[in-house]
């Protein structure tokens, strides 16, 4: 299956004076166009180093060693600098999590919105702040022609993320990385901005990867959901799938510690222990020392791919449910 | 932004007045300036007279009351050993300290920005390195004796450049300068470098240290996420950023430059206003003294505030308001 993005067997490791520890480990992803595609795991998993290594914008010591990312059919991992710099911000547009730091303190959001724009097209200036009023009109950012002229100490973190988002727009791209855009924000401002990017996306066609730890907002916004543990995806499929019949344990687990999936006076449930630092991964199966399913072999054997309708999944002993189809191992 | 000025007028002139009553005091205390005013012939008459003329005779808070009386219509006083007011003999020796200043700062600028950008954003290659071992050689030699090395080098030596003096000079603006005859220049290099070398040593590791941390920020990547070209994102992004400590540090050393460019000016025998301040201590000559000190402060006094409002126009978070200090 081909689609807008491709990723295939992606693997970055970070350097140490002790070795390459990978932070990914053999990542697939697809999407489409106008998909939205969720990455969700708990901290540590890999999921911004995954985002940041589909832009190339991995700095030493880390370092991209194996893998190919095909966007729209070329392998980003062949292009030059220059590609690269014309690429991103233009077709690949990134959302970051903290929205107090995005922004340079000592730039307008005027000025930080027109190089956005001049980077990549010749515009007359008129048609800049044209653009640049629309753009944030469009995520909901009252007077812009007044806050074109101000500063980001000016916005509130909601309204910063909102601009952020805005500028991600600027070029109409085909896909957009929301690195947790939203984690940093209040729940309100959060369905709020979750909403409107929703909106967006389907409005202009953008396919969206949106990075979070929390599945209460894959339930929200998904099409499909990339699980990630270790720095690797154990369980993909359609987002309703896997919230409603997750095959892995670790996705299961997740689910019952999100916050949508409890009743009120319902205790939260936690997943045992941590997870595993990049340089100390167990063999074999690696959520095998957290796992309440583990069996003799998942120390051993590193779990094959399984496919079950559009869910695939990685594990020896997967949680069981009436529809799933026997796993067919692929290679 | 009114009430912010005012309170910065109230505190300079607070600070004025405690300089100047702990600079008269100590310049007081030290030596008896008749025995180096008065001629070894003269009769006790001559002598006294002198002392009466100079205003010696009054008890010393008398002078000091005195002192500030005329200081606050202008007048520092009258030089023991130049018979001329003080202000205008301080005055009349700023302009080769200027000149000496400004060039040495706008050489330290121009050399020290390229080089720490450098060196900040290739922290690891070999130029670098190369910048920043020789930083800490330029920060670890002492200014007398880079003076001396440089005399001895390119005028001993080499014979390129002259030892000592200001050259020819003509008038500018109705100053006498050095920057317009070819002489003047050759006179200007060698203490120009001497003044330039500690704040372009200075600058470059602020910058590159600027530099290398900006380049971590999100908002550097941010601008790469973006597309930004390389070149715009440290011209526009990270030196904006940067530029907020090196004004401080500019204007700091503006100030203590024009102050207290004494070494280098002795050195090369420069006429400045350092060479005064020694040759008058040397001398007890003390109106010049108290005046040098007292015209210095005022000096840094201004520089604080220009710093100040710069800040303000760099850095957009930065209000001037009463409340801050
Ligand atoms: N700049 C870096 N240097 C060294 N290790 C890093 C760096 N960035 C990330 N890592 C490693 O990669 C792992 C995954 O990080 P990250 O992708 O940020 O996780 P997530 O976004 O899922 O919270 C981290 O646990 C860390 O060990
Ligand atoms: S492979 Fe084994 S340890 Fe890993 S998730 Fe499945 S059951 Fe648990
Ligand atoms: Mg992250």
């Amino acid at each position: 299956m081909t689609g807008l993005l491709d990723v295939r067997g992606l693997r970055t490791v970070f350097h140490a004076p002790e070795g390459a520890w990978a932070a990914v480990d053999g990542v697939d992803l697809t999407i489409g166009r106008g998909e939205v595609l969720c990455l969700v795991g708990e901290s540590g998993s890999g999921k911004s180093v995954t985002g940041f290594s589909i832009v190339r914008l991995i700095d030493p010591p880390g370092e991209i060693v194996e893998g190919e990312i095909l966007f729209d059919g070329a392998d980003l991992r062949r292009a030059s600098q220059e590609d690269l710099r014309a690429l991103r911000g233009n077709r690949i547009a990134m959302v970051f999590q903290d929205p107090l730091s995005t922004l340079n303190p000592v730039l307008t959001i005027g000025e930080q919105m027109a190089e956005a724009i001049t980077a990549h097209r010749s515009c007359s200036k008129a048609q800049i702040t044209e653009e640049s009023v629309r753009a944030l009109a469009r995520v909901g950012i009252p007077s812009p022609e007044v806050r074109l002229r101000q500063y980001p100490h000016e916005f509130s973190g909601g309204m910063r993320q909102r601009v952020a988002i805005a500028i991600a727009l600027l070029n109409s791209p085909d896909l957009i990385i929301a690195d947790e855009p939203t984690t940093a924000l209040d729940v309100t401002i959060q369905s709020q901005i979750l909403y409107e990017v929703q909106k967006l996306a389907r409005e202009t066609g953008t396919a969206i990867l949106w990075i979070t730890h929390d599945l209460a907002i894959v339930a929200e916004l998904a099409d499909r959901v990339a699980v990630m543990y270790a720095g690797q995806i154990v369980e993909s499929g359609p987002a309703d799938d896997v919230l409603d019949r997750p095959r892995h344990p670790y996705t299961l687990g997740l689910l019952k510690s999100s916050t949508g999936t409890v009743q009120p006076g319902e205790r939260l449930h936690q997943i045992d222990g941590n997870a595993p630092r990049i340089d100390a991964r167990p063999s074999g199966c690696p959520f095998r020392t957290r796992c309440d399913r583990v069996v003799a072999v998942c120390a051993e054997v590193y779990p094959a791919r399984q496919q079950a309708g559009e869910q695939i999944f990685r594990c020896h002993n997967p949680v069981t449910s009436a529809s799933v189809t026997s796993g067919e191992d692929l290679p | 932004m009114t009430a912010y000025f005012l309170q910065r007028l109230i505190q300079s002139i607070a600070v004025l007045l405690a300089v100047s009553v702990v600079v008269f005091f100590a310049v007081y205390g030290i030596g008896d300036p008749i025995e180096l005013l008065v001629p070894p012939q003269a009769s006790a008459a001559e002598r006294l007279a002198l002392i009466k003329r100079l205003g010696l005779d009054q008890p010393v808070w008398h002078q000091y009351f005195t002192f500030l009386g005329n200081a606050l219509s202008g007048n520092l006083g009258t030089s023991f050993v130049h018979g001329v007011p003080v202000v205008s003999l301080i005055l009349g020796r700023l302009p080769a300290t200027l000149e000496l200043v400004l060039l040495s700062m706008i050489t330290a600028a121009v050399v020290s920005v390229p080089l720490g950008l450098y060196a900040g954003l290739n922290p690891d290659s070999r130029p670098a390195r190369f910048i920043m071992a020789g930083t800490v050689i330029g920060f670890s030699l002492p200014s007398f004796w880079k003076g001396m090395m440089l005399v001895l080098l390119f005028s001993v030596w080499l014979g390129w450049l002259p030892t000592a003096g200001r050259g020819e000079t003509v008038a500018f603006l109705g100053l006498q300068t050095s920057l317009f005859t070819w002489d003047g220049l050759e006179h200007l290099i060698l203490p120009t470098l001497n003044l330039a070398i500690p704040n372009t040593v200075l600058m470059v590791r602020l910058i590159a240290a600027g530099a290398s941390e900006a380049t971590t920020q999100d908002y550097v990547k941010f601008a790469r996420a973006k597309g930004i070209p390389r070149r715009r994102i440290v011209n526009r992004h990270i030196l904006r950023n940067i530029l907020i400590p090196v004004v401080t540090v500019v204007g700091i050393e503006f100030g203590s430059l024009v102050a207290f460019s004494t070494i280098t000016e002795t050195v090369f025998s420069w006429p400045g206003m350092g060479k005064l301040l020694i040759d008058s201590i040397y001398q007890l000559d003390r109106p010049v003294v108290v005046a040098y000190v007292m015209l210095t402060t005022l000096l840094f006094v201004g520089v604080n505030l220009i710093v100040d409002v710069l800040y303000a126009a760099l850095d957009p978070r930065v209000k001037l308001s009463g409340g801050m200090t």
